[in-house]
């Protein structure tokens, strides 16, 4: 099969202005992917299905992966002009002073797809795409019209994580039910308060129970009186 | 007035056979208990086991399963209850004929079990519905659920006919349907019946 590189090149000789990028995979496994622009994405998985050397036919899975809202602390090195009395005589000297510096990169929500080829017997190829930011702009171009198998899982990608995919010819929740509001894989997902009762309760459920006490205790008390 | 059972037997002997209403009503309930063919998860590849040949659930009058639930005395709830699905079995189990029994068969039902700080699956099934027989185990052996039957059995034949502790069927003034909860925004709301369900107090 063609490296990712390779498959870079062939995309972008066949759909123009593709914007096609390779996320490294620095693991022993080295499963390089590809991030597809929004944009073009169809085109581009038109072309990964069609193309007669890759014949991707098979799409395996779509999973979501939610990137949240990250503060980056960083040192950097700046270079400062500092008064000094040196020898008795007062001067500006340049210094070099370590500086931290916190910056917000802007969180994301991804769909990862997985190809292979029933016809060419190889795979996978993985590919994904980004959303502009995890609140307003969740959407994604749907890749059913291209892989029929696409329906259910971008149905359940948009159920848990939210990412909307235009185009799609049936988005409804999958596994949750429709009146319900939240996306659970998303990290900062919070499970509805029903702790109630934990008799072996630890970590993050401890925690939580404890809250739950914490807020009945008062009412409890109240009703007592 | 009960019957000595000493003086039963002794009469047995002299060919004379005596019961009480109470006992031959009961009798005849314990050995016709009429499952509802019904099962959510693993648990109820035991319970279609213990229905079959090896196991014989038939041995104790329980091998009719009905496809329907007003034909059907047990609920047997086999399996992960998730709360997309818990008003369905809330529902059909309001939809049963008096008397109606309920076992909550291996961990997910009566508690949750591995899924129980997941999001979406509710942390036992008697926090809806009342629960006559709590089976533990993941899943229970068919020899667990036989246990249950056996259980369930002893208190059915255990149940006065008039009084205060009389079944449900026999109490004009008892609740028979339970409310069924509706699927909120963020969960199931209410998140139990407090009619059935009160928060266990836990020793240690």
């Amino acid at each position: 099969m063609k490296t990712v590189e390779e498959i870079k090149a062939a995309i972008e000789a066949a759909v123009p202005g593709a914007g096609v990028e390779i996320v490294v995979n620095p693991s022993v496994s080295g499963q390089h992917s590809l991030r597809l622009a929004t944009s073009h994405a169809v085109e581009v998985a038109r072309f990964l299905r069609d193309d007669a050397e890759l014949a991707l036919d098979f799409l395996s899975n779509v999973t979501g992966i939610d990137w949240p809202d990250k503060e980056i602390t960083e040192k950097v090195k700046v270079t400062r002009q500092v008064s000094k009395t040196v020898e008795g005589v007062e001067k500006t000297v340049d210094e070099i002073v370590e500086e931290t510096r916190k910056r917000l990169e802007p969180g994301c929500l991804e769909a990862v797809y997985h190809l292979y080829s029933v016809a060419e017997m190889h795979g996978p190829v993985i590919f994904r795409m980004r959303t502009v930011d995890r609140t307003d702009n969740v959407e994604l171009p749907s890749l059913t019209p291209v892989w029929r198998s696409a329906e259910f899982q971008e149905r359940e990608v948009f159920d848990l994580y939210g990412i909307i995919f235009t185009g799609h010819p049936d988005l409804r929740r999958l596994l949750m039910w429709a009146a319900f509001k939240d996306h659970p894989m998303r990290k900062d997902y919070r499970e509805p308060d029903d702790f109630e009762y934990e008799p072996t309760a630890h970590d993050e459920v401890l925690k939580r129970a404890q809250e739950h006490q914490a807020a009945i205790a008062p009412q409890e008390t109240g009703a007592g009186q | 007035m009960a019957v000595d059972g000493q003086l039963k037997i002794e009469l047995g002997k002299q060919g004379i056979f005596v019961t009480t209403i109470e006992e031959l009503y009961n009798w005849g309930r314990r050995n016709s208990i009429w499952p509802m063919q019904f099962g959510l998860a693993c648990c109820a590849i035991e319970m279609i086991a213990t229905t079959m040949a090896r196991y014989d659930l038939a041995r104790f009058g329980a091998e009719v399963f009905r496809p329907s639930p007003r034909q059907a005395d047990l609920m047997i709830v086999s399996g992960t209850v998730t709360k997309k699905m818990a008003p369905q079995v809330v529902r059909l189990y309001n939809q049963m004929a008096e008397p109606k029994y309920v076992i909550a068969m291996g961990a997910c039902a009566i508690s949750g079990g591995p899924f129980k700080q997941g999001y979406n699956v509710l942390k036992g099934i008697d926090r809806y519905i009342p629960v006559d027989v709590h089976i533990p185990g993941c899943p229970p052996r068919p020899e667990a659920l036989i246990q249950a039957f056996m259980t369930l059995q002893k208190k059915i034949d255990g149940q006065p006919l008039t009084g205060e502790d009389r079944p449900r069927h026999l109490d004009a003034g008892a609740q028979g349907e339970f409310p069924v909860p509706v699927q909120g925004e963020h969960d199931l709301e209410p998140a139990h019946n407090s009619d059935v369900w009160t928060v266990p107090v836990v020793i240690r």
